[in-house]
């Protein structure tokens, strides 16, 4: 296997609070392939929208800071880069979109000029010709009359056309990774299929990896190729979609899965109820010693409340962190 | 609705309320004690009261309070705010006299507070435990909480007396001769020091508006978006961020321009600048009842017509704005 695109290797980020310091993202290790899909999936507050931003060199600091590990995009590190060859890598190499198409595009700039704005940033293109490239990238995000569109405003567009805006801006220069925050959390469900057809399109089309972040375990198992399962700042299991999907070995993973609700044509006499994980996401000021999922956790053993789980390769072919899982 | 529409209703929205500001003026000074019959007699150091009754018939003043409002609205229609007994000039062309060197102190330093607040403000919240940010809280204390006129004096003393690089006064020197370009030096000269200490609280008051929208609005998404999309910082800062945390500041600066107006008329008091200040002073001391019409009317055309210009300016900054 050839090394992968994007290599994300054991990055650390902490942010200081007045509860104390929260290690938000703990040895986190996650590699994506030219032209795959990775999934992150995850409760809020796990960690998965701080592993994009870090990717992107976007964490706010202060509070934050990443203090290990490394980010390799084609084998170039990408920490402690300066501000200035970031910015030359944000919107050219890596694209992102963001979960809130209603307030993720400036409201007193037109949908073309904001595409077309990375456009001349990254290419030199001259502003004619960044403003075709926009209404090309319009077309391609099949929004209708594309050129009288790149004139209007944000407010003057729906949701779902908003977050087509958004895809048509990161994906504007071409880039070779394509980061999607949740895009369909905020849209209506007829919606979110179309944004999630037109990724797939569209990352069919150009070759461009995707690392979709996400709670829709439906998405995941449609789109994905490999799936990370995140649980507080830590991978909790990671493989490719079918094993894991087909045969979770961390309980947190059986959780989210027993949580999707499944349409029956013929409803059984007697119902499956519902699932749910019992608590919350801890604080990550406060984690124990041991597994971070332990107190949620149905089939804990007393190793769990002590030790932390190591990411270890199972039998079926992924890793999981799991005490319960290793024995 | 196009511009040009929205501008014409709001002219027209102009025109009413400045008739009733006139109505609203003649009105509360018909009912204050004393006019200009009286301050004549006093001049003349008393007077008997056929001789006060003289001059009331010949200013009119012996008319019922309708006809003689009837006369001076019929008189504003024609550009004609009657006459000054006290300066012996039609007030009309007294006021547009000094009218030009008001405009020019308020709007420099209307310009000058904005453009240096929303700097200050934009480098403050930019960095906000930085030196800048301790410096826009100071420089706001002190603009709010100091006087004008307190300021002004203090620049006399400082720029005037101990290091003499400013005129004490007045809007031009007499002996400066040459082309325009000399003459326009010599105004620039003698209009620095007021436009400071009028711009003074402004730059404090628009320089905390600044900071606070633009943290508001650095903590946007499309702020995020611009950044993820690689835009350098100083373009994030500038282009994304400040053209949508100007609102506040072009709304308040519209609604300020009255206060500063009046905080122009204690600038020029100190300053003996030649403008509209110095006149109403000069005019409500001697009791001068077209002349003060004059200027309140004059000072409200003027707060009205940039009302209308703030309006623009706001839909120009930003495209939500709709309707009239």
């Amino acid at each position: 296997m050839s090394a992968p695109l994007l290599d994300i290797d054991g990055i650390v980020v902490d942010f200081s609070t007045r509860a104390g310091d929260a290690r938000v993202l703990d040895h986190v290790s996650l590699d994506v392939a030219e032209g795959e899909i990775l999934g992150i999936v995850g409760e809020s507050g796990c960690g998965k929208s701080m592993t994009a931003l870090s990717i992107m060199g976007l964490v706010p600091q202060p509070p934050g800071r990443l203090t290990s590990g490394s980010i390799r995009l084609a084998g170039r590190e990408l920490v402690g880069l300066p501000e200035s060859e970031l910015c030359d890598i944000r919107g050219k190499e890596i694209g992102m979109i963001f979960q809130e198409p209603m307030s993720s595009l400036n409201p007193v700039l037109t949908v073309g000029e904001q595409i077309a704005e990375s456009v001349r940033l990254h290419e030199g293109a001259s502003p004619r010709a960044a403003m075709a490239r926009a209404v090309e990238m319009l077309r391609a995000v099949e929004i209708p009359e594309a050129d009288l569109r790149a004139k209007a405003y944000p407010h003057q567009l729906s949701g779902g056309m908003r977050q087509r805006v958004m895809i048509a801006i990161a994906l504007a220069c071409r880039p070779r990774v394509l980061i999607a925050d949740e895009p369909t959390t905020a849209l209506d469900a007829t919606v979110q299929a179309q944004i999630f057809d037109l990724l797939q399109d569209l990352q069919r089309d150009m070759g461009t990896a995707i690392v979709l972040i996400t709670h829709d375990m439906g998405a995941v198992a449609e789109l994905a190729d490999r799936v990370a399962v995140m649980y507080a700042g830590r991978v909790v299991e990671k493989g490719a979609v079918g094993t894991v999907l087909s045969d979770p070995r961390h309980p947190y993973t059986r959780g989210l899965i027993a949580c999707v609700p499944h349409l029956e044509p013929d409803p059984p006499a007697v119902r499956a109820p519902l699932l749910e994980i019992p608590g919350v996401v801890p604080a990550l000021t406060d984690l124990g010693r041991g597994c971070a999922f332990a107190p949620r956790c149905g089939s804990r053993i007393a190793r769990c409340d002590a030790e932390k789980p190591p990411l270890e390769a199972m039998d079926g072919g992924h890793l999981t962190a799991c005490w319960v899982a290793r024995a | 609705m196009p511009l040009a529409r929205i501008l014409l209703t709001r002219i027209g929205y102009g025109i009413l309320l400045l008739l009733a500001v006139l109505v609203l003026n003649f009105t509360l000074i018909s009912i204050a004690p004393g006019d200009i019959a009286d301050s004549i007699a006093g001049d003349m150091g008393g007077a008997d009261a056929s001789v006060i009754a003289e001059i009331r018939a010949r200013y009119g003043l012996d008319q019922p309070f309708l006809v003689q409002l009837w006369r001076y609205m019929a008189g504003v229609f024609r550009f004609d705010l009657g006459y000054s007994y006290f300066f012996e000039t039609p007030v009309t062309a007294l006021v547009l006299e000094r009218l030009p060197a008001t405009l020019l102190l308020v709007v420099s330093a209307q310009v000058l507070a904005i453009g240096l607040g929303v700097l200050l403000g934009v480098m403050a919240a930019r960095n906000p435990n930085g030196a800048l940010n301790t410096l826009v809280t100071f420089l706001s204390l002190f603009g709010f909480a100091a006087p004008v006129f307190w300021t002004g004096i203090l620049l006399i003393i400082a720029f005037v007396s101990i290091f003499p690089i400013f005129p004490v006064g007045g809007m031009r020197d007499v002996t400066v001769e040459g082309g325009w370009l000399a003459q326009a030096l010599d105004i620039a000269h003698h209009l620095f020091l007021p436009m400071i200490t009028l711009a003074s609280i402004y730059i404090a008051l628009y320089s905390r508006l600044a900071r606070a929208a633009m943290q508001e609005v650095l903590g946007a998404d499309y702020v995020r978006t611009a950044r993820a999309k690689g835009v350098p910082e100083r373009t994030v800062l500038y282009k994304h961020a400040l053209r949508n945390a100007l609102g506040p500041v072009v709304t308040v600066a519209g609604l300020q321009f009255a206060s500063v107006i009046s905080g122009a008329v204690v600038v020029e008091a100190v300053f003996s600048w030649p403008g509209l200040g110095t006149l109403a002073l000069q005019s409500i001391l001697a009791r001068d009842t077209p002349t003060i019409m004059g200027i309140l009317f004059f000072s409200s055309l003027v707060v009205i017509v940039f009302n209308i210009l703030t309006d623009i300016v706001l839909r120009m900054v930003d495209p939500r704005i709709k309707g009239g």
